[in-house]
This record gives C-alpha cells, sequence and structure tokens, in this order.
C-alpha cells in the first residue's frame, strides 16, 4: 500500500491550497473531500475580497493574500473572476461615523491603505452611492472573486499539480499509528505521514478523532443575489460595522451579503434563512446603492463559517501528536485563506514561513481546568 | 410599517387549483380555520383558471366557478393575488400582495403544498426566438385572456395538451397550420381501453379531434420539431421525423411559415416547497420528474407538511381535486379534529374514487413522459438554460472536467442560476448529465433556494426607515 507524503482532509480553499502548495514543493499528497471540492464555504461565499472586513490582526496575510487572487493566473493558472477595485466603507449617521473613524484608524495601523472620505467624495468614487452616505472609508485594496468558480479552477489545479484528487470521499476517522496516520474512507484505508485538517467547520469533530477537543463556532451566514441587471455600481459596497458586503458582477448580478445569520448547524448545513434578516439585509444594501430597488431577488442561500473563541484562525501543529496539523476558522477566510494555507504548507516543507501561523495551544480546554 | 402582517390559522394551503382548492375545502369543513394563497387573482390554477375576460368563457371554467363560488361561501381566509417567496422551517410561509404591496405571513402548524407543475420544453435550435410560446403558456393566454400567440400557428410536442391547444386556437379563429405529435396514432389507439374508463375526458379528446378534422388541421404523427427559423422573431418552423423514442429518424422534413409556435413536452413537479423544506423525494419518471415521497394522504416525510396535485407528482386535474381533498381531511384528522373512524370511512371513498380515475391519470401521465433519446439529440450548440445562455456543449464539457451531480455542473456552468432556478432547464439539465454519470438519482437536482418566485427587492422591501432597520452587532475588529 502507498504511504502518502500528506494527506488533507477538508477540500476548500485551505485544504485545496495547502495540496496544491505542498504538491508543487514536491510531496506525495492526497486530498479527501466528503463531496465535490469547494462546494462549502468557500464555494456559496460573497467573494469579497476587502480590507475593510478584516480583522486587524489579520491586515498583513490579507494584504498579502489579496495580492495572491489579484494574481490568480499566475499561481493557480486558472480563472475565478477576480476583479480588483475600490472598496468603500459608509456610514450614515454621526455614531457611524464615530464607529468608522476609529475601525478604519485600528486597520490603517494594521497597514490596510484606507482613507476617510466624504459623502460628496464617495459618490464621486461610486457614484451609484445613496445621498444619505455621510462619510465613507475608502481603501484602494479591495475587489471581488467569483465564489463558485472556485472549485473549477483548483480541481484543475490539482490534477495539474499531480495531488490524488479523491472527492466524494468522505474521511470517517484518523488513527496515529506512530510512524504516520491511517485514515478510514469507504473504499478502504488510506496511509499517510503527515496529515492536515481543514475541514472548514468540521474541524471540532475531526480534532475530535485525535482526541483534541477546540470548540469551533458555526456562523450560519445569508446571501442574496439579483438577476442580471445593467451596471449600478463599480466598488464593493460595505458599511462601518461590517454588516454588509456589496458588489455587482461584470455578467450583471448584484451580490448582497454581510453576515446576516440564518438558521443551520454542522449536521444540516445552512437549512433556512430568516426572511426578517433577508429583508433587513436587503434594506440595508438598497439603502446604500438606491438604483437596486428595481432589481428582482434571484436566489438567497445560507452557507457555513467556522469561527474559534478569539475569532482568529487555527494555523499550525496540533500539540502532542506528531505529524499531524490543521487549518482554517480564519475570518474572513476567502480572502485570507490562500495566504494563510500556503504559509502552512511551507512549514509542511520544511521551509521557513513569512509570517507567524497561528498554534492552536492557546484555544485548547486545558484539562486541569476541566 | 416594516415588519409583516400577520395571519394566524391551523392551516395553510399553498396553491388554489384543483388540488388546493379541495384541500382548503375539506379541511374547513372539518373544523380547521384554513388560509388559501394563490398568486393568481382568483382561485382556479391552470386548468380550472378564471377568464379576465368573459368571452374567453371555455367548458373547463365551470368547475372553476363552482370551486370559487364554494369557496368565496367558506369562510376560508382567501389571500390571493399573494406571491408566496419563503417557505420557513416552522412553515410559515412569507408573501407579498399585488395589489396592495404588503408583505404578509400566514402563521399555521401545517401547509398543504399544492403549486401545480411547469412546463417542459426539450430545447430545439431556435427554441428561444420570440414567437415559440409553450403550450401550457398559450392555454393560460386562451384561457384567460382570449388571445391567441399568433395567426399563424404550429402545434407541437406531446400529450393531451397539444390536441387542447390546437383546438382552442382554432376555435379562437386561428390558422394553425398543423399538430406534430412525438406520438404515433398507435400510441392513442393503445391507450384506448384507459381512456375509455373516463368517457366524459374521452369526449371532451374526441371533440378536439373532430374539431381539428373539421378545420382540415393535419396531425403529423411521430414527428417533431427539428429547428425554428427567423432573423429576430419566428418566420418558419421545421418538423421531421422521429422514432419510437422520441430520437429524429430519416424522412423528409415539412417547412412550415408561421408567426408563432406552440410548442410543449409534458410538465414537470413544481416540488420547490418541499425541496426548500428538505422533505424526502425519490425520482419518479412517469410522475414528470423529482417528487416528495408521500403516503396516500400526502403526509411527506415533515410532520405537518402535505404535498398534493401536480406539484407532487403528475397525475392531472381529476386526481388533484380528490388527492387534496383527502391531504385536507387528513390534516384535519392530525390535528385531532376529525375522528379516525370518519376520516377512515372519508378515505375509502376518495380512495375508490381515486382508482377509477387512475387509469386515465397513468396514461396521460405517461403520453407527456420525458423522452431520453429526445434529450440525448439536442444539438451541442443548442442553448438548454436560457436564463444564462448555456449550451449543451457546455454542460458536456462541465461533465468532462468532473461534474458528477447538477450542482456542481451549475457552478461550473451557471446553468440554473437564473431567475427561474433552473425550474425551466433543470428537468432536461438532469437527464443529460445522467447520460454521462449513471442516473438520474446520482445526479440530482438543482438545490430548491427562495425565493420561490422571483421578487422585485422593491416589492420585498416595502417603506422602512433606516433607523428600524435590525443592524446585527458588529463584526469583530
Ligand atoms: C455565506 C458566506 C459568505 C462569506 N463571504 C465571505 C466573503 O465575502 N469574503 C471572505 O473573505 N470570506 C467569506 N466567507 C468566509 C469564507 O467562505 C470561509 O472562511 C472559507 O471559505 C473557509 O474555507 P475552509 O476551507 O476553511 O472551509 P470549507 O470551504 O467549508 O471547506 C471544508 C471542507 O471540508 C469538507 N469536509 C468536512 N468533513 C469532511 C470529512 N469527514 N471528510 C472529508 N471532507 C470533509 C467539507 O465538505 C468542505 O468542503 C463567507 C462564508 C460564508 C458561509
Ligand atoms: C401552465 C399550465 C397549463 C395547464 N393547462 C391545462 C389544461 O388546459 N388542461 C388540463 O387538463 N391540464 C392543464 N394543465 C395541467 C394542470 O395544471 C393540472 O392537471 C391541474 O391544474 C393540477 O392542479 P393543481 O391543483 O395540482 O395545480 P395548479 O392548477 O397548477 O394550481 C397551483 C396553483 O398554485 C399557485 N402557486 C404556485 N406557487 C405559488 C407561489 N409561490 N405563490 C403563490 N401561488 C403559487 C399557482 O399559481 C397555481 O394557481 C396545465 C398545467 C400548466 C403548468
Amino acid at each position: 500500500m502507498t504511504v502518502h507524503d500528506l494527506a488533507v482532509v477538508g477540500g476548500g480553499v485551505h485544504g485545496a491550497t495547502a495540496a496544491l502548495f505542498a504538491a508543487r514543493g514536491g510531496m506525495d499528497v492526497a486530498l479527501f473531500e466528503r463531496g465535490a471540492l469547494c462546494r462549502e464555504a468557500s464555494g456559496v461565499n460573497a467573494g469579497t475580497l476587502t480590507m475593510q472586513m478584516t480583522r486587524t490582526a489579520l491586515m498583513p496575510y490579507a494584504l498579502r493574500a489579496h495580492a495572491m487572487w489579484a494574481s490568480a493566473r499566475d499561481w493557480l493558472g486558472h480563472d475565478v473572476g477576480v476583479v480588483v477595485c475600490d472598496g468603500l466603507s459608509l456610514a450614515f449617521t454621526p455614531a457611524e461615523e464615530e464607529l468608522l473613524a476609529y475601525r478604519a484608524g485600528k486597520r490603517r495601523e494594521a497597514g490596510a491603505p484606507i482613507t476617510l472620505v466624504s459623502g460628496a467624495q464617495a459618490r464621486r468614487i461610486e457614484p451609484g452611492l445613496s445621498e444619505a452616505v455621510r462619510s465613507a472609508g475608502h481603501c484602494r485594496v479591495d475587489g471581488y472573486a467569483n465564489a463558485y468558480l472556485t472549485g473549477l479552477a483548483y480541481r484543475r489545479a490539482l490534477i495539474e499539480a499531480g495531488v490524488a484528487l479523491r472527492e466524494n470521499t468522505p474521511v470517517g476517522g484518523v488513527t496515529p499509528t506512530g510512524a504516520g496516520f491511517e485514515l478510514e474512507t469507504a473504499s478502504g484505508t488510506v496511509r499517510a505521514r503527515r496529515i492536515l485538517l481543514a475541514g472548514g467547520v468540521w474541524i471540532e469533530p475531526m480534532l475530535a478523532w485525535l482526541g483534541v477537543h477546540l470548540p469551533i463556532k458555526t456562523l450560519v451566514n445569508q446571501l442574496v443575489v439579483s438577476e442580471r441587471v445593467a451596471p449600478i455600481m463599480r466598488t464593493v459596497v460595505g458599511i462601518a460595522n461590517g454588516l454588509l458586503s456589496l458588489k455587482q458582477y461584470p455578467h450583471g448580478t448584484v451580490v448582497i451579503g454581510g453576515g446576516w445569520q440564518g438558521v443551520g448547524d454542522r449536521e444540516r448545513g445552512g437549512v433556512e434563512l430568516l426572511p426578517d434578516r433577508v429583508v433587513g439585509n436587503v434594506r440595508l444594501a438598497c439603502h446604500a446603492i438606491p438604483a437596486l430597488r428595481a432589481a428582482r431577488m434571484a436566489r438567497a442561500w445560507a452557507g457555513l463559517e467556522a469561527e474559534t473563541a478569539d475569532a482568529l484562525p487555527v494555523a499550525g501543529p496540533v500539540p502532542g501528536i506528531e505529524g499531524a496539523f490543521v487549518c482554517g476558522s480564519v475570518h474572513s477566510g476567502y480572502t485570507s485563506g490562500p495566504y494563510i494555507a500556503r504559509l502552512l504548507a511551507e512549514r509542511l516543507l520544511g521551509r521557513e514561513p513569512d509570517l507567524p501561523l497561528f498554534p492552536i495551544d492557546r484555544l485548547l480546554a486545558r484539562p486541569e481546568a476541566a | 410599517m416594516s415588519g409583516p402582517i400577520r395571519h394566524a390559522v391551523d392551516l395553510a394551503v399553498l396553491g388554489a387549483g384543483p388540488a388546493g382548492g379541495a384541500a382548503a375545502l375539506a379541511a374547513s369543513r372539518a373544523g380547521l380555520s384554513v388560509a388559501l394563497i394563490d398568486e393568481n387573482p382568483d382561485a382556479g390554477g391552470q386548468v380550472w383558471r378564471k377568464p379576465v375576460r368573459p368571452a374567453a368563457r371555455a367548458a373547463t371554467a365551470e368547475p372553476g366557478d363552482a370551486l370559487r363560488a364554494d369557496l368565496a361561501a367558506s369562510g376560508i381566509t382567501l389571500l390571493y393575488g399573494r406571491t408566496v417567496w419563503s417557505v420557513g422551517a416552522s412553515l410559515d410561509l412569507d408573501m407579498i400582495d399585488a395589489e396592495s404591496g404588503r408583505w404578509e405571513r400566514v402563521s399555521a402548524g401545517r401547509l398543504v403544498a399544492a403549486g401545480g407543475a411547469h412546463e417542459r420544453v426539450v430545447p430545439f435550435p431556435g427554441w428561444t426566438l420570440p414567437g415559440v410560446v409553450g403550450l401550457a403558456g398559450a392555454t393560460i393566454l386562451l384561457k384567460s385572456h382570449g388571445i391567441a400567440p399568433g395567426r399563424r400557428v404550429l402545434v407541437a410536442g406531446c400529450g393531451p395538451l397539444l390536441f387542447a391547444v390546437a383546438a382552442g386556437l382554432a376555435g379562437a379563429g386561428v390558422e394553425v397550420v398543423g399538430v406534430a405529435d412525438l406520438a404515433a396514432r398507435s400510441d392513442w389507439l393503445r391507450a384506448l381501453p384507459d381512456l375509455l374508463t373516463r368517457p366524459g375526458l374521452l369526449g371532451q379528446g374526441a371533440c378536439w379531434m373532430t374539431s381539428l378534422k373539421a378545420a382540415g388541421i393535419p396531425i403529423f404523427f411521430r414527428q417533431a420539431l427539428r429547428r425554428a427559423e427567423g432573423a429576430t422573431e419566428i418566420a418558419r418552423a421545421v418538423i421531421g421525423p422521429v422514432d419510437a423514442h422520441g430520437a429524429p429518424a430519416p424522412g423528409p422534413e415539412r417547412t412550415f411559415a408561421v408567426d408563432a409556435l406552440c410548442v410543449g413536452h409534458g410538465l414537470v413537479p413544481g416540488s420547490d416547497v418541499t425541496r426548500l423544506l428538505r422533505a424526502p423525494h425519490r425520482f419518479d419518471p412517469l410522475r414528470g420528474g423529482l417528487v416528495p415521497v408521500t403516503d396516500e394522504a400526502g403526509r411527506t416525510g415533515i410532520s405537518g407538511l402535505y404535498a398534493v396535485g401536480d406539484g407532487a407528482g403528475l397525475r392531472g386535474a381529476a386526481m388533484a381535486a380528490l388527492g387534496g381533498e383527502l391531504a385536507g381531511l387528513a390534516a384535519a384528522a392530525d390535528a385531532g379534529r376529525l375522528a379516525p373512524d370518519a376520516f377512515a370511512r372519508e378515505a375509502e371513498r376518495l380512495r375508490r374514487a381515486m382508482a377509477r380515475e387512475r387509469p386515465f391519470s397513468d396514461r396521460m401521465a405517461g403520453m407527456m413522459r420525458l423522452r431520453p433519446a429526445q434529450v440525448q439529440a439536442i444539438a451541442p450548440e443548442t442553448v438548454v438554460c436560457r436564463c444564462e445562455d448555456v449550451t449543451r456543449a457546455e454542460i458536456d464539457a462541465a461533465c468532462a472536467a468532473g461534474a458528477r451531480d447538477v450542482n456542481q455542473m451549475k457552478q461550473f456552468t451557471r446553468c440554473g442560476m437564473g431567475p427561474c432556478q433552473g425550474r425551466l432547464c433543470g428537468d432536461v439539465a438532469a437527464e443529460l448529465l445522467a447520460a454521462r454519470v449513471g442516473t438520474r438519482e446520482a445526479v440530482g437536482a438543482f438545490t430548491a433556494r427562495p425565493p420561490l418566485r422571483p421578487i422585485g427587492f422593491d416589492e420585498l422591501m416595502g417603506d422602512f426607515d433606516y433607523a428600524d432597520i435590525p443592524i446585527p452587532e458588529p463584526a469583530p475588529l
């Protein structure tokens, strides 16, 4: 039986990127995905690549990740429809202006090139903007990708890189053998020297295979997409508190997000959208871009996003289990995911990562405290 | 005004066609408080649709008139002109009143889904040209508005609607240049014994045939559309022979100069509500595609949710009404408002009535069934998903690139991502993929998503103040 150098469990943007760079670095990699590649968070997210929703602690990572997305054709080799454009974070009330100034300031300190502009200036940058905007944070490093193309692009890249891609293959459990790991799948046991658990919101049950308890909260984000309409906006638009993300794709659809919560869980997925919150999110979007009112809603859905207790990533070795690694739970993880997963691949390849990883020791329930 | 106007009842019925109308009446008579919701201005559904212009009044309006009168006298909360866009796990329905623009919510512990079926058109070159209309769509125009789709019309496709539409058009003074039927004359003759079980309906069919004959309209059996042609709108329709499976067969083509083409290849159950609520479904080709798994009274795998009528599998109007009545009674019995023995008696009566309808119903459903060979004959450059302009070749390419189920194919191609959410193309797209992957079960169906109908943001939002938007707590910095 062959023994892979690395088995990656979970084919979202984290698992797929780590597998890709590990394979390109010379490792023999197998990737196990229970469904199809990037069909969970990494295929259903809003695709916004913004610094104005990024956590300050992640800013250096997000900036590098943004540059990766912008050059995806070079390193990924396939198109995910990335558009780089201006981003605006809006304030409609004095209280929001205060919040905006504070948050934009913190993000600027962290390295994001955000400047505050007046409502009139913001309307020059985005002519579709409402008169109600009092001021805005303006960032030139912004943009979006077509998230639903992620799976297709990574699928091609992984196959070209020689990764043994095993879609529709759920892993049922992982056992450390001392010399490596055995992974249980429906088609038999697979061996690997090292494993990377990259299961998004399923990282918690995956770590439980190894007896490690790391609580992961499941966020259920609602999204709404319009039918195709003539161009009504050209920037990525958010609001001061971060609960709006709005942009129009080149093919004409407008995606409205921002993390309004629906109903769902790890077991069932995103099962229900709450109408009050769909309406609330849409009202907010149309308040920002009034011309959107004339469009029709084509579709809405909910997807699952992972969050740790301190809302910072898990990316590093699993303490006490030689050869086991974990990667995910990155806030705005579609934006930052490729860079953080690539750092992890560097580490697996025995290189010194450019920026520190996010060791998980801080999040583990200590037995003595229990 | 910011939130919805609320209605609380024992039972909500979505769809006021034969199935939903009967369900609402039966449940109301058994003592439940009922709300009946439909997007049309009155009850009747597709087949018993109320004519907007009296001149359009047809024989099929009569059972509809009776239903409308019974409903008007019933004490049921009649919510017509409401488009339902959301159904929640609690079975709450959110809707917009087209006239007032108001947002309303019906809360009931029980829901009968009776939303009917969608039309199926198997694509052919030129099918997206203006002037090409669905057979079922043509019946709406004719029945409700007395409007004909054109002055010189070819009618093509399969199933009984072919002859209903052709006769209706001829009756409205339209020049019908011919009827092209995928079925052979012998298929209809074979169906005769079953059709004879419903002399009334057969009589209606015979009536259509006589009027076609009287008007000198040729019927081309085992012929199908090869293509529609025209620069900006349809100018010509070309038909040619097909084999018993619906695949093109050798033989001469015929070209007709027309200004409209009515075409339909059966109906697909509109199982959006049961799929959205994730009730168990199965693939049943005779019933038109993916159908919710139910017991005989329409109970689905989800407590309190019933599915009846064509939306739960094609059976036609008579079966829809009987099944609806049974589900309405079951809802009352399940709510403890109808004694078990009384329910059993009624169920037995309805079971017998359904047994009488079944041979005819199965036969008609069989004539409208999708012919897989017809789907396989779709040319590579023909558009399958008209909302997103996705061709057959693109679907095949997605399959070659590794798409193994329809939702993965949707992500690769955008097929089904438009405003119709794949209601129009989903069945054909799944069939195309299934031919390469294995089975329809394996490729699945497009995931149902809200809204149940495309809905304007303006309508959805209503009037609001920015201060009233319940903006959640800021995300962590
Ligand atoms: C609706 C929504 C909108 C969002 N919008 C944005 C945005 O605009 N910008 C942004 O930057 N971020 C956004 N995010 C966040 C971002 O999508 C996620 O952070 C990121 O995609 C997570 O990637 P992942 O690889 O960690 O997880 P996932 O993509 O969820 O991948 C985990 C994979 O593991 C697989 N898996 C689980 N169990 C097993 C098993 N036993 N065996 C094998 N495989 C298994 C799953 O099937 C899944 O494919 C959004 C998230 C959601 C849900
Ligand atoms: C367009 C069309 C035309 C047809 N014409 C004929 C014909 O001429 N002769 C014939 O024998 N059979 C016809 N049929 C078949 C016929 O529909 C059925 O056999 C019969 O009407 C089924 O009854 P039903 O109660 O199940 O559904 P329907 O009669 O279709 O009733 C369902 C009702 O639910 C409403 N509805 C669905 N979703 C929503 C929503 N989200 N919000 C609000 N309202 C909603 C619909 O508007 C409709 O009024 C037609 C079918 C279609 C699709």
